[in-house]
């Protein structure tokens, strides 16, 4: 796995169309235990974040990421702005200065969005969070190293799924879905669903026609 | 949806003009973000202080922005906390070297694009503390939430905070003397209608025409029950025995009552809420030393009302009867 700077833009923006085609559906879960907005929110986001990285090629791959999540800091809001945007610049501290990442800068840099989104939301697994896909996912990826960055990278993509649908029978411990308690229950969690589907998307983007 | 709006993508901005051009005596506008400053910020030596929140709650906050209150207010989308860039600027232009208090309501959003912004202030060399408002005892407090919500009792926050950085008490006194507000104030409302997010278009919640919503948030937040409507003082009844069996208070004690408009509410009917809180503070033998009726802390236009009550001593009785010239709240 070898990933420039050019490849890092295309698969940044493969996630911003990916999360605005899921706009309605997002914001729908959203309506059902938080504030309905997390589709509206994340696409505005994103759609600031292809304006600002479009003509980044020449830039490092740190630089591009912590770009992605100042973008996402200033235009989101709410609880994913600081959530989604702090991951994202961490993962860039994680790979400052490389032009090229490989399959150890992956994990490094998304071990490092994990660390960055729990310190922000002072979140563990099991609170129906953005914690519950991308946890499962990062450890999937270090646990199936060895095996290659394909098979790795599928492993994770199932993980992230799996810990997105058990959000289901988890009842929230975090934001304004906790002050509905077991209302809560039966509910897939927005910030899970949003993690799993960049998580899928950066996936196929890596593994090309190999299907994730 | 029926509102005096243009265009429901530039309420803030529009909203901030009006705001400045009608109290040009006050507060200024930092060009390019949506955050209201004292017009003369930063003032040198005083401890700054900062709230700010979604919008849709005026006067709160940048209402309160003036002497002996806040410093800055920082207003986001209807109902979405502002985002860190935001609160930084607001941050940069009241600093006065002598420290800035952000106070922040007690939600998950909030807390974490506030704490971000600290974070980006202390990276520059500002000294920088916050606290966080967390009056509703409509919301259970317990591991298994992200805690209660802030509410009207946060603009007490902004009085006796404020009062004390006006009197020229350093950072930690500042802070020191919010977070004895925060631990002596107790709030509970209820609605009667939903409003509508000029965004969404529609309305937050159904409720029946006969119904009203217990421990509704300002957010239209579900409460802790929905009944028919009952008079004004079965209602009072209710959220003054919630408060009261939060915030015991001995016979003789002192307090300060907010009866507060969510927006949608006449003040004929928060007069009558009024009459019931002291009638029933009355009899327990409570002293009600300050009471302040009208809109602090509003949803739109949701119909309905909180009740607060703040627990005074002898430094908080002084603070909160200090002098405050703001475009919402004023005491001579």
């Amino acid at each position: 796995m070898a990933v420039d700077s050019a490849k890092l833009i295309d698969i940044i923006k493969a996630i911003a169309d990916k999360i605005t085609e899921n706009r309605e559906y997002l914001t729908e879960l959203d309506s059902a235990i938080g504030d309905a907005d997390h589709g509206i929110n994340m696409s505005k986001g994103f759609k600031v974040v292809v304006e600002r990285i479009s003509g980044m090629e020449g830039k490092d791959c740190g630089t591009i990421l912590k770009t992605v999540g100042m973008a996402l800091v200033s235009t989101v809001g709410g609880a994913s702005g600081p959530l989604y945007g702090t991951a994202f610049m961490r993962a860039g501290q994680a790979v400052d200065g490389k032009n090229q990442l490989n399959f150890e800068d992956l994990i490094l840099l998304m071990e490092a969005a994990l660390e960055g989104i729990k310190y922000r939301g002072k979140a563990g697994r099991g609170e129906k969070t953005i914690v519950d896909a991308l946890e499962p996912a990062v450890e999937a990826l270090k646990l199936h190293r060895e095996k290659g960055f394909e098979a790795a990278l599928k492993e994770a993509v199932e993980a992230a799924k799996r810990g997105m649908e058990d959000t289901k029978n988890i009842m929230a411990k975090k934001g304004r879905a906790s002050y509905l308690g077991e209302r809560s229950l039966g509910h897939q969690d927005p910030g899970a669903t949003s993690c799993y589907l960049m998580i899928e998307t950066m996936a196929l983007q890596l593994l090309g026609d190999k299907k994730a | 949806m029926k509102k005096l709006i243009n265009n429901p993508e530039l309420v803030v901005e529009e909203m901030l003009e009006g705001m400045v051009r009608a109290f040009p005596q006050y507060v200024r506008k930092l060009e390019g973000y949506n955050v209201i400053v004292r017009v003369d910020a930063p003032v040198k030596g005083k401890v700054a202080l900062v709230s700010g929140g979604g919008s849709g709650h005026e006067p709160s906050h940048a209402g309160y922005v003036g002497k002996g209150m806040l410093d800055a207010g920082v207003a986001g989308s209807v109902f979405t906390s502002p985002t860190p860039d935001q609160i930084f600027e607001a941050i940069k232009a009241v600093d006065g070297g002598a420290g800035v208090l952000l106070i922040i309501k007690n939600y998950t959003g909030d807390v974490m694009n506030f704490e971000m912004a600290a974070d980006m202030a202390r990276a520059e060399g500002i000294d920088v503390e916050s606290v966080i408002v967390n009056d509703d005892v409509a919301v259970e407090n317990s591991t298994y939430t992200v805690g209660r919500r802030g509410i009207a009792g946060t603009v007490f926050v902004h009085k006796i905070a404020g009062a004390k950085a006006q009197a020229g008490g350093t950072l930690e006194e500042v802070k020191a003397v919010a977070e004895k507000v925060i631990k002596n104030v107790r709030s509970m409302g209820m609605a009667l209608t939903p409003c509508i997010v000029p965004a969404a278009g529609k309305p937050t919640f159904e409720i029946g025409e006969d119904e009203m919503e217990i421990g509704m948030g300002i957010h239209g937040e579900p409460g802790t029950m929905r009944t028919k409507i009952k008079k004004a003082d079965e209602i009072v009844n209710h959220l003054m025995e919630k408060i009261l069996a939060d915030l015991p208070l001995e016979d003789g004690a002192e307090v300060a009552v907010m009866v507060n408009g969510l927006g949608g509410t006449p003040l004929m009917e928060l007069f009558i809420l009024n009459r019931r809180v002291n009638q029933i503070l009355e009899e327990k033998g409570i002293k009600v030393y300050r009471t302040y009726v009208g809109e602090f802390m509003t949803s739109l236009e949701m119909a309905g009302a909180s009740i607060t009550l703040l627990k005074l001593d002898d430094e908080l009785k002084s603070l909160l009867d200090a002098p405050a010239d703001t475009p919402a709240f004023k005491q001579l």
